[in-house]
């Protein structure tokens, strides 16, 4: 069986925790979790492959030609959006936090709210 | 938690997770096996049903549309969430683009950059509303072209001054361009609900070759509404992020 697809999945998910958990820079970790959230990417395409299956695209191939999962891609789409959505917002806060406490080291803020 | 107990605790709690998920992940069908059904079953009705030859945008944009109704209002929310976070505080003032001290202008852009970002301003409109308009056909859709679009936008701020961004792309314009691409989408599904059908009913006329501009009905049409409301959605972010590093000081600096 073939799994290294899914080891990759596995390596970026937790080469993202670490650095969302030890990062010093919010934008830094914001970057870990934009990281983190690509392994789903990974994992949704690994999933719905069929080995030697053409793309969900019909345009110049006949419609019964096996082809790979569609709903995951759609899946993989949505997943997108969000993550735009999220580190829109989280840059944002990021801006704020700055302005507020004048530092963006995870740990520093923490100590200020004690 | 110092910083060192703290990787500790998650190299061990990281090990834990790790084991439990390659676990998980051998109990899937091996790479290559997808098992189906719903894809295979899609990927043979979707050309005939609904003439589009994308299955994917024709996932997004009819099978599941309505859960895309739900994701482009998280871009929605998302860029009036960005425009609440990043208001004018108390003690915060505009200023100038250009540099404050006296004598010492800002440097102006360089030829090379503004050459290069004017020269990509064109094909990037063009190729963005290529993706916006056919996807039905192609791997494309309002989401990736709206993206594009946006990133026309950025040009004209790398080619110039922030204040010519602002200028061709005022926020109550914005605004409205991004609440017309989002009510259009609604207001698509509506018009067949004011027909007698479900909402987001397929109510226009299917076409009669796959994959054409004129075929797939609603949606060729929901997903050029998308792609003004992922737009504007883009251009308004990146607006006030770039407003808050370039225009907005505090007052007691």
């Amino acid at each position: 069986m073939h799994i290294f697809p899914f080891l990759v999945v596995v390596w970026i998910l937790a080469v993202g925790l670490y650095g969302v958990v030890t990062s010093r820079h919010l934008v830094h970790q914001i970057v870990c979790l934009i990281v983190v959230q690509s392994s789903t990417y990974v994992l949704l395409l690994a999933v719905g492959y069929v080995t030697g299956a053409v793309a969900p695209y019909f345009y110049d191939v006949p419609v019964h030609t096996p082809a790979v999962d569609p709903v995951v891609q759609a899946l993989a789409l949505t997943d997108v959006v969000v993550e735009g959505a999220v580190t829109a917002l989280l840059l944002a806060f990021a801006i704020q936090a700055h302005k507020r406490f004048g530092t963006l080291d995870p740990q520093e803020l923490a100590d200020l709210k004690g | 938690m110092t910083p060192a107990a703290r990787r500790w605790a998650f190299l061990i709690a990281g090990a834990g997770l790790v084991a439990f998920y390659v676990w998980g992940l051998t109990g899937l069908p091996g790479f290559g096996q997808y098992p189906g059904p719903y894809g295979f079953i899609l990927n043979d009705v979707a050309v005939g049903q609904t003439k589009a030859t994308a299955v994917v945008s024709a996932i997004n944009f009819e099978y599941r549309g309505f859960d895309t109704v739900g994701e482009e209002f998280i871009l929605f929310v998302a860029a009036a969430g960005v425009s609440t976070v990043l208001r004018h505080l108390r003690g915060e003032r505009d200023r100038s683009t250009l540099d404050e001290a006296l004598g010492r202008d800002a440097l102006p852009t360089s030829d090379a950059v503004r050459m290069v970002a004017l020269i990509f301003i064109g094909p990037t409109v063009v190729i963005a509303w290529y993706l916006a308009l056919h996807a039905q056909t192609s791997p494309s859709g309002g989401f990736q072209g709206g993206v594009v679009l946006a990133t026309a936008f950025i040009l004209i701020y790398l080619s110039g001054q922030f204040l010519v961004f602002k200028r061709v792309s005022p926020v109550a314009i914005t605004d409205a361009v991004e609440a017309v691409g989002a009510g259009g989408f609604a207001c698509v599904g509506l018009s067949a609900v004011l027909l007698g059908l479900p909402y987001l009913t397929n109510d226009l006329s299917l076409g009669h070759t796959p994959g054409a501009i004129d075929s797939s009905g609603t949606i060729a049409l929901i997903s050029f509404f998308v792609g003004l409301e992922v737009a504007a959605a883009f251009v308004l972010i990146v607006g006030e992020l770039l407003e808050q590093t370039l225009l907005i000081r505090q007052e007691d600096r």
